[in-house]
């Protein structure tokens, strides 16, 4: 191939997003750490009612959609195309299954009446407003980048499909699992600071 | 990127599954000390356990162990940044 490619640039440039994305997430994390500091009552009291039980499956499909992922692009390597194509299709199915346990987990919260600005919600210690203020937009935020990643996974899966990424140029491959990857990071830290600390 | 970069950063099945086990593991770990209720010890423990965590997936899924030093470096720059970020927050809101 007569083409120029710098595979290396590529996957810097990746990082540099990451970056962008890990300071996006970092000041929603300041925040949250800054109002947990002066309404330390409020925010045991709100966390406790999140149901741990989605949070942990949640995590655990998360943790297991990344070991798919890594599972495909090695699968990629060794230059075995319906392998990869199978593990990709596993990690978008993760991906799909954690948007649908997020959906059950804020329609039984929506059905209690705790939704921003609810009158519920509104009656309740300014703390408490808080924290689900802050638990809406932290998992509805991160909830649009796993959205986001089923979407870019799904075309990446047509493109190994049409042998556009293959054994000797992955790259984009490599580059969407980085992605996938800081999301299932961002998650490991949104889990124990909004479900396990009470 | 050459042929010989390739090879190179081919990880083995086995490292994954480990890692992906461990991960598995310290999610266990993770709930269950939130269920013993250890006050204010619990945050210390909660946020040690998820940076192990994450600095598997990174080190390892992300392979920032078997990239050139400069993505590492890359990398600390970020995290040093978001950390003078909080400091200097925190250090304003406990002395106001």
């Amino acid at each position: 191939m007569m083409n120029h490619r710098d595979d290396t640039g590529a996957k810097i440039g990746m990082w540099l997003f990451l970056f962008t994305e890990l300071l996006l997430f970092g000041g929603l994390f300041l925040l949250y750490s800054v109002y947990r500091y002066k309404h330390p009552e409020d925010f045991h009291h709100a966390a406790a009612e999140l149901n741990v039980l989605l949070g942990t499956v949640n995590t655990l499909i998360l943790l297991t959609s990344s070991f798919t992922m890594v599972l495909s692009i090695h699968a990629i390597q060794k230059g075995e195309k319906n392998r990869s194509m199978m593990f990709l299709g596993l990690t978008i199915l993760f991906g799909i299954l954690f948007l649908v346990n997020k959906y059950f987990e804020w329609g039984a919260k929506v059905e209690h009446g705790i939704f921003p600005n609810s009158p519920e919600l509104l009656s309740r210690n300014h703390g408490e407003i808080l924290f689900y203020g802050l638990y809406y937009a932290m998992t509805g935020l991160h909830g649009v980048h796993v959205l986001a990643g089923v979407i870019l996974l799904s075309v990446i899966l047509v493109f190994v499909a049409r042998e556009k990424i293959a054994t000797d140029r992955f790259i984009s491959l490599e580059n969407s699992g980085l992605y996938w990857h800081l999301v299932d990071v961002i998650w490991i830290y949104l889990f124990p600071l909004f479900y396990l600390i009470t | 990127m050459t042929q010989h970069e390739h090879e190179n950063s081919i990880v083995s099945v086995r490292t994954y599954s480990l890692v992906w086990i461990i991960l598995l593991i310290f999610t266990g770990i993770t709930v269950a000390v939130a269920r013993m209720h250890l006050g204010a010890f619990s945050v210390l423990t909660a946020l040690t356990i998820a940076s192990i965590k994450a600095l598997l997936v990174l080190m390892f899924f992300m392979h920032l162990k078997y990239e050139r030093p400069i993505f590492r470096a890359m990398f600390m720059v970020a995290v040093i940044t978001l950390t003078v970020f909080i400091g200097i927050t925190f250090f304003d809101v406990a002395f106001r």
